[in-house]
């Protein structure tokens, strides 16, 4: 994937560019607003990650341009300004996702990977595979092989965002924001408590597990190991 | 409604004061005017009394009785208001145009008042008359008087008019003193308006200020001067904030990168990697206390208007809980719900998420196993109510006081780790939304309550 980074602190784009293309992606950067603007609306990326704090142009400001010129590519913000006003600015400037500083670069690179995958055009899916799992939306009904298995109308939803991002990790925090539409840490890890029940329901009794801790991530749940 | 608001506005009221204070003035000069009309009238009709007096008594004493006789017939012709009579001794009529001796109704020093009938044409009036009467020698009498029934009008008319403009003049008094509190009224309700908007968070809005240059313009002038400066204040304040968080953020994660990149490098066994995992934990609090420090001053400095919607608290309740439950669960508690149908307030959702996420949180961690937990909502005397309840050891009534304001103070609440912050979080998001933080006995056990005021609640 072709992505830009803007970003003004210098390590902190090193670090991100370094780790960006390790992970396969081929990164151009930039250290201002402008140059940023610049370089979005004369190449095609697939995904811009723009800090929120810019010198010259501000990341506002850039991708309020940037949309101006019918430009739809993904932006995930990077800030490290405080969150409740700030998140919502961002997402109504056109951002598409929002990080706070300072992040864990899995963190980074699992919104990325949902932000691509969300790009994607797929078909309307009714019904999500991993492995013999199935989760068939419209009847709302989840089954492993010939069993059928009871969900409460939340473990549907964590089940369902899990099996839309298979393969990919997924971060505790993007369960509580997605899952459950909350944007703060809740002090004990809760999540992990609702992972090991859904756990429970659909990998007790079955072999091979699907549902994965990711050390130092979070989850992921795909078909083999 | 309005009439009740009229009457209590400082305007009126002057206008009320201002207006007594004027009929009774008003009242004593017109009383004084016609006192002294009065007098001087009834002074004019004794001089004439007096003169007809000399006249005639300088007749009597040249030519007797007789030559008196003949003055007062012929003057009684062509009498005009003035009125005489002579009587005999045995009080028969000799002289003068007054048919019979009068009654005297009043004596007023030498002179007396009486009625008497009066033909004017064929018709027969009673009026007034004011006069002197004089004994003379072999127990004649003479009466010298005039008619003061012209006196007697003017004097009706004037007490019969004098309430009735005193009422006019009250009227108009009261309707322009109307006319002028409507008029202030309707200002002060622009300000107030205005301030209860600002006061909400649009700290940009500014009093309205008109061409005419009066007092409450300039009031105006000066008091959006003031916000002038606050709002100057917030904004410094938002940024130092900002920048705190940029300067400590952004080397956090530098920090943060380092160490993440020299985990990478490490071997998956190396000793040095539970080391350097720890150390990613350890920065992973700090940024979770330092979270919670700055959302902490953001909810103290208040937030924009656009932050706060429509927050329905049982839907709220119900989720929290819906998210604690497995939490719960594992601990051996319960964790159940006591929900009203719906309660909507002005507020912020995801801090009050947050709040109520921290009770519930704190609740669970001092509940011992086999207690239960419940998150309730109500209302109450116009208010809503937001509470946890738990089976713990409680706190103990005297020391409840204390425990608020640790909730309330982030300098106590730093000595015992984990749980204040979390608290300090509570007291700031329950200040941000003007409500009160309530502890009370559970009987056992605690219960904490967010009580927020009236004008907070959505009506529908």
């Amino acid at each position: 994937m072709r992505m830009l980074v803007v970003e003004d602190d210098i390590e902190a784009q090193r670090y991100l560019v370094n780790g960006l293309r390790e992970s396969g992606h081929v990164v151009d950067d930039a250290a201002d607003g402008e140059t940023g603007l610049t370089l979005a609306l004369s190449r095609p990326y697939d995904l811009a990650v723009i800090d929120r704090m810019l010198p010259k142009m501000d990341g506002l400001r850039l991708v309020q341009e940037l949309r101006e010129h019918g430009n739809a590519m993904p932006v995930l913000f990077l800030s490290a300004l405080s969150e409740v006003d700030d998140r919502v600015k961002g997402l109504k400037a056109g951002g598409d996702d929002y990080l706070t500083k300072p992040y864990a670069f899995v963190e980074l690179l699992a919104r990325i990977d949902a932000l691509m995958r969300r790009r994607q055009p797929s078909a309307v899916k009714t019904r999500l595979q991993v492995g013999d799992l199935e989760l068939d939306l419209l009847t709302r009904q989840a089954k492993r092989g010939n069993v059928n298995i009871e969900l409460q109308p939340r473990e549907f939803r964590l089940l369902e965002y899990l099996m839309r991002h298979a393969g990919q990790v997924v971060t505790r925090t993007m369960l509580l924001e997605s899952v459950w539409e909350y944007h703060f840490d809740p002090q004990t890890n809760v999540i992990d408590v609702h992972i090991s029940r859904l756990r429970a329901k659909i990998d007790k009794g079955f072999d091979p597990p699907l549902l994965q801790t990711v050390r130092g991530a979070g989850y992921m749940i795909r078909a083999k190991a | 409604m309005f009439g009740l608001r009229l009457f209590r506005t400082l305007a009126f009221r002057i206008v009320l004061a201002y207006l007594a204070l004027f009929a009774v003035s008003a009242g004593a000069l017109v009383g004084f005017t016609y006192w002294n009309t009065k007098r001087a009238l009834n002074a004019e009709t004794d001089q004439t009394i007096e003169a007809e007096i000399d006249g005639l008594s300088e007749q009597y004493q040249r030519q007797g009785l007789g030559g008196l006789t003949d003055v007062l017939t012929a003057r009684s012709i062509h009498a005009g208001p003035s009125l005489y009579l002579l009587v005999g001794p045995l009080g028969h009529p000799l002289a003068g145009n007054l048919d019979a001796w009068p009654t005297v109704r009043r004596t007023d020093q030498r002179f007396v008042e009486f009625q008497y009938e009066r033909r004017i044409g064929g018709i027969v009036e009673r009026h007034p008359a004011r006069g002197r009467v004089f004994n003379l020698a072999g127990d004649y009498r003479l009466m010298v008087a005039r008619d003061v029934h012209e006196l007697s009008v003017t004097e009706h008319m004037f007490t019969t008019t004098l309430p009735e403009s005193v009422g006019l003049m009250l009227s108009l008094g009261l309707i322009g003193g109307a006319l002028m509190s409507r008029n202030l009224l309707r200002r002060l309700d622009q300000t107030n308006s205005t301030s209860e908007e600002i006061m909400a968070g649009n700290l940009s809005r500014r009093l309205p200020v008109s061409r005419a240059g009066d007092e409450f313009d300039s009031l105006a002038r000066n008091l959006n001067r003031m916000l002038d400066r606050i709002e100057r204040l917030m904004k410094g304040m938002r940024e130092v904030t900002d920048s705190v968080a940029h300067d400590l953020r952004s080397p956090l994660n530098r920090l943060r990168n380092r160490l993440e990149g020299m985990l990478k490098q490490l071997p998956q066994d190396a000793s040095q990697a539970n080391e350097m995992e720890s150390a990613i934990d350890e920065i992973d609090r700090l940024i979770a206390t330092f979270n919670s420090l700055l959302l902490i001053a953001e909810a103290e400095a208040g937030l924009e208007r656009s932050a706060m919607q429509r927050v329905d608290l049982s839907a709220l309740a119900r989720d929290i809980c819906e998210l604690y439950a497995p939490v719960a669960e594992e601990g051996g508690l319960s964790l159940t719900t006591d929900l009203a149908p719906s309660i909507e307030i002005d507020g912020n959702w995801n801090l009050l998420s947050q709040a109520l996420a921290n009770l519930v949180d704190n609740a669970i961690k001092y509940t011992p196993s086999g207690g239960h937990v419940t998150i309730a909502t109500g209302r109450d005397n116009g208010t809503a109510v937001l509470s946890v309840a738990d089976s713990g050891p409680g706190i103990p009534e005297e020391d409840r006081t204390r425990a608020v304001e640790r909730f309330v103070r982030l300098e106590a609440s730093r000595n015992s780790a984990g749980s204040g912050l979390g608290l300090s979080l509570v007291a700031a998001v329950t200040r941000l939304h003007e409500a009160r933080l309530e502890l009370s006995n559970n009987h056992p056990g605690l219960v904490v309550s967010i009580v927020f005021g009236e004008d907070r609640i959505v009506r529908e």
